[in-house]
């Protein structure tokens, strides 16, 4: 359908944001590879001449680096895992009939709207300290010693505050789905005599597989750079430094601009490999 | 006949549900609540929930502190305006993928994705270096800037997906009588694709409104916004959960009431097309 | 689509020229990056005296929590961003930055403003090679503040100048975990400027250091070993739950409340312990000097809030003016007219000591003044380091270093490693960042 002319125009139109988004990347990317092979340190004057792979090396060697990533893959799995198992639970009980359903979904719905600096500071205080924390008095009121969440739970916390933040938006993604499945075939499988779980396992779970398969691609994008949550509430203690708050330290906090950067293109590195798993999967789920 | 519920069943879906919806909503109520408290109340245990003698107090302190009203605007401007350029630079871009798909448009897409998975802490100091060579620090101009480049694939992503939605046949027969490209995009697409984009809109302005880490490091006075303000409450000395809670509720609340009265556009555009 | 594209730029212009319009051309407006405690905030509701004095200055602040602030000067002032013209910071930056030449001198401050005044402990700390590069807003060191009430009830007195024997028996005396009260509050939050600095100075009396003089990391010495293993100790055994994410203001509050018995922590603390408007434990504090282990140093650090200068400002002249006022004697009546004497910032001034109306306001002016006067930043160990500075070492690289071990050492206290552990891998990471830098 398309005409020869209607594809150049559509090129012309495509081209302001993929020529934005490819400067956006090229730019601080080639810079950020050009200080990965300096011995760049702003607070000893700077520039100080090149040093090959030796950043790679180091920041590869150094004992933080593999419980980075695994602290990294930790909370993307924890928080995913959570968001999806309890996004379909609630998209279910949502699609019930019920009274005052906007109501509820509006509930549902806040915690999405809350930066994520606020969220981590009312959960560490208010919640998860363990002496004036909600938790404690509830643990104390239960002749329970309060857990002190997080340090002792550091990475349970952690996931539960960014799940907490990111379940509103999977269970929205699902209701919708849910909504569209076709109620007539539900129904037909009830006369039929087939029980609520099997019911569950051939005909809904099917229908929502591309719904779970656009949370997943788009929580992984968010999770992956996830660094207030972590700021705010451990500072990257007790096991819950990621590979995004490991190259942080690196930067900014020991100015380390070099090693920092050789950090940054290994989490770039395994954002794309988690990127392109991803991409395979939905590619073929955005077909059908 | 299985959909014809009985009332009873009802009932225990409405019991259920909303409890599972207080339960999630909890932590900003109570977050709500306690602004209202003096910091002694605030801590109290057994916690006290709604029967304290209200106070607006904390709220005096905080805005006697820093000005809420800068921060705040500093916030529309930042998110609105980078919502406005995303928009202009997205539409054409998703309408020209999802009308005139080449065998490439689906690899373009996942490459556009693929760019916010870059980093931010990794590429801070070349950003911050650009900046000052361009003047940028501490500008609106700037922010504005980085969070459109930011949220610019969730744009393109999202509007792509509802393009797709819009049949094809309508575009046809208004070729068919003569629509030259302008007036195609202008009289039968914008009508149509306008709840898409509304929807696009309000996600980017929620995700622009509680992005953390730019809009802190590129900024001190001038261009600070809500995310700002609420670093200067995380830890003050001695007892503060009174006065955190009411500095929260005040950075949270407009896009709260932003949220809320828009949730059905929001919840369609949420869907990113996972429903057909 | 060149319509369109017009549009674009002119829209983009059209921000541009909205978000720069609003330079005033007869003001200098000030930028101010201060951190947000109490003194500072305080500060913020007195500026009308300045503003009234100078009308063509106006002042933006830029007030934020502790690590965000370090954080956002640190980057601005080493890429050179120019966007403060003041820059709160503290006895750890200055000796770097200054020698550096990222810092304005402040050796031209006007006669009045005396800087004689200045104690020589601070004044010494935030000079480099013969020029002040800070002024110090308030002053601090570290010492012990204890409930006298609980002391009697367990028929204990807390010498004056204790040892840290003392500590444990009258920590384990007061601690009734029924009652949630601790017999002792320490900080355990990770980070160079919480736990480490604590731990730094503790170090210090138990005659261990960072560094020896060729520059290689102790943490496997026997010194080190029975500091951590006591601290882990006295936490374990008498501290409140949760001291592993527990700060200066963590602890502040809990102190407030009447959970700790003891807290040895910054002498700044004591004005705010000693206010009935917030603790509740006002009047039964008691103050002594930070505990020794009896080889000639005590536990406790050297510390000043500063106000300087980058050397990339644009309005030097005018930030001077501030810096002058800011750090005054004046400024220090201004404070004691409007909130009382017991809470001016301490610290800085000869002169405030010798004031009767101060002192007799304070009930902790004389221990703080001890304390900061037995701080030696040139000498901070029992035996020779190659660096100054008591619980921090002041070279580029500590801060970054001293936040892991500080992870290492949380991480113990959380129970999650042995204090032989966390020492082997503060060893470890201390030697390696070390070598990165060239040492």
């Amino acid at each position: 359908m398309a005409t020869k002319a209607s594809r150049s125009a559509a090129r012309l139109m495509m081209a302001p944001a993929v020529v934005l988004l490819l400067g956006w990347m090229l730019v601080p990317l080639c810079m950020t590879l050009y200080f990965s092979f300096k011995k760049y340190l702003p607070l000893r004057g700077g520039d100080l001449g090149w040093v090959g792979f030796d950043n790679y090396v180091r920041f590869f060697s150094s004992s933080a680096f593999w419980p980075s990533v695994q602290a990294t893959l930790v909370i993307v799995g924890g928080v995913l895992a959570i968001t999806v198992v309890f996004g379909i639970l609630l998209a279910i009980l949502l699609d019930q009939p019920m009274w005052g359903q906007g109501i509820v979904r509006i509930l549902v719905i806040a915690p999405f709207f809350v930066m994520p600096t606020v969220s981590a500071l009312v959960w560490k205080n208010m919640f998860m300290d363990p002496v004036n924390g909600l938790f404690a008095h509830l643990w104390k009121f239960f002749g329970a010693t309060p857990v002190e969440w997080l340090s002792q739970a550091s990475m349970t916390s952690l996931i539960i505050i960014v799940a907490w933040q990111w379940l509103p938006f999977a269970t929205l993604i699902l209701l919708t789905a849910i909504q569209s499945l076709d109620s007539e075939q539900l129904e037909a499988a009830e006369m039929d005599g087939a029980p609520a779980l099997s019911r569950f396992g051939y005909i809904t779970l099917p229908h929502l597989s591309r719904a779970i398969t656009v949370v997943v691609l788009i929580q992984t994008i968010f999770l992956l750079s996830i660094f207030a949550e972590i700021f705010v509430t451990t500072q990257g203690s007790f096991g819950t430094r990621t590979l995004t708050y490991l190259v942080y330290q690196r930067v900014l906090e020991s100015q380390n601009v070099g090693l920092g950067s050789a950090g940054g293109i290994f989490a770039v590195i395994l954002a794309n490999i988690i990127a392109i798993f991803l991409m395979r999967i939905v590619g073929k789920n955005l077909d059908a | 006949m299985a959909r014809n519920v009985t009332n009873q069943r009802k009932l225990i879906n409405t019991v259920a549900a909303w409890a599972v919806g207080l339960l999630i909503f909890f932590p900003i109520l109570w977050t709500i609540l306690t602004s209202f408290k003096t910091e002694a109340t605030a801590i109290a245990d057994p916690p006290v929930f709604l029967f304290f003698d209200w106070t607006l107090d904390n709220y005096r302190v905080v805005q006697e502190r820093s000005d809420y009203m800068r921060f705040l605007w500093n916030s529309v401007i930042i998110a609105g305006g980078s919502t406005f350029l995303g928009i202009l630079v997205a539409v054409p871009a998703a309408w020209s993928m999802a009308f005139v798909p080449s065998a490439r448009t689906k690899d373009i897409l996942l490459w556009m994705l693929s760019t916010k998975m870059l980093p931010a802490v990794g590429v801070l100091y070349p950003i911050y270096l650009i900046f000052i060579k361009m003047g940028l620090l501490d500008s609106r101009v700037g922010l504005t800037i980085v969070l459109m480049l930011i949220n610019l694939p969730i744009i393109i992503w999202m509007l792509y997906t509802y393009f797709r939605e819009i049949p094809g046949e309508i575009l046809e027969a208004a070729r068919m009588d003569g629509a030259s490209l302008k007036e195609e995009i202008l009289y039968v697409l914008t009508p149509m694709a306008i709840p898409g984009i509304a929807s696009t809109v309000l996600l980017n302005i929620i995700l622009a409104w509680n992005e953390a880490f730019w809009t802190l490091n590129l900024t001190a006075a001038n261009a600070a916004p809500l995310t700002a303000f609420i670093a200067s409450y995380s830890s003050p000395e001695g007892l503060f959960y009174a006065k955190l809670s009411a500095a929260s509720t005040m950075a949270i609340a407009p896009i709260l009431i932003l949220g809320w009265f828009s949730q059905k556009q929001l919840v369609r555009g949420l869907t990113f097309g996972a429903v057909k | 689509m060149t319509i369109k594209t017009a549009f674009c730029a002119a829209s983009a212009l059209a921000l541009a020229t909205a978000g720069g319009a609003f330079a005033d051309s007869h003001t200098t407006t000030l930028t101010i990056a201060t951190v947000n405690n109490g003194d500072m905030v305080r500060m913020q509701g007195l500026t009308e005296d300045f503003t009234a004095k100078n009308p063509d200055i106006a002042l933006e602040w830029v007030t934020l929590e502790e690590n965000v602030l370090r954080q956002r000067v640190t980057q601005d002032i080493a890429a050179n961003g120019g966007q403060f013209d003041v820059m709160t910071i503290g006895t750890y930056e200055v000796p770097i930055w200054g020698a550096q030449d990222w810092l304005v001198s402040l050796n031209d401050l006007p006669a009045e403003w005396d800087a004689d005044d200045i104690l020589p402990a601070m004044r010494g700390g935030l000079t480099v090679d013969g020029e002040l590069y800070a002024a110090p807003f308030y002053g601090e060191s570290s010492m012990v503040m204890y409930r006298k009430d609980l002391m009697e009830a367990a028929g204990m007195e807390m010498p004056d100048a204790p040892t840290w024997d003392d500590i444990k028996a009258a920590a384990e005396a007061m601690t009734d975990k029924d009652a949630e009260v601790y017999g002792i509050c320490l900080r355990g939050k990770a980070g160079w400027g919480e736990n480490m600095a604590f731990l730094s100075a503790m170090a210090n009396s138990y005659g261990a250091r960072w560094f020896d003089e060729e520059w290689k990391p102790q943490f496997d010495t026997d010194a080190w070993n029975a500091t951590l293993t006591d601290y882990l100790e006295l936490m374990n055994n008498y501290g409140p739950p949760g001291a592993s994410t527990n700060g200066f203001n963590e602890n502040l509050s809990l102190f407030q409340q009447g959970k700790c018995g003891m807290w040895i922590d910054a002498t700044v603390a004591a004005s705010f312990v000693t206010n009935p408007q917030d603790s509740t434990v006002a009047d039964q504090v008691g103050f002594a000097l930070a505990p020794d282990n009896g080889l000639g140093k005590r536990g406790n650090w050297l510390w000043a809030w500063s106000l300087a200068i980058p050397a990339g400002s644009d309005s030097v002249d005018a930030a001077k003016k501030f810096v002058a006022w800011a750090t005054s004697k004046e400024y220090t009546a201004l404070v004691a007219e409007n909130e009382g004497w017991a809470n001016v910032p301490p610290g800085t001034r000869t002169s405030l000591y010798e004031n009767e109306a101060y002192t007799s306001a304070a009930p902790f002016a004389e221990m703080t003044l001890n304390s900061i006067n037995s701080a030696d930043p040139k000498n901070p160990a029992v035996d020779p380091v190659p660096y100054t500075g008591v619980q921090f070492v002041a070279i580029p690289e500590f801060a970054g270093i001293a936040t892991q071990v500080g992870q290492e050492f949380s991480a113990a206290l959380a129970g999650q490693q042995t204090a032989e552990e966390a020492l082997e891998k503060a060893q470890a990471l201390t030697t390696d960042e070390m070598e990165a830098a060239g040492y």
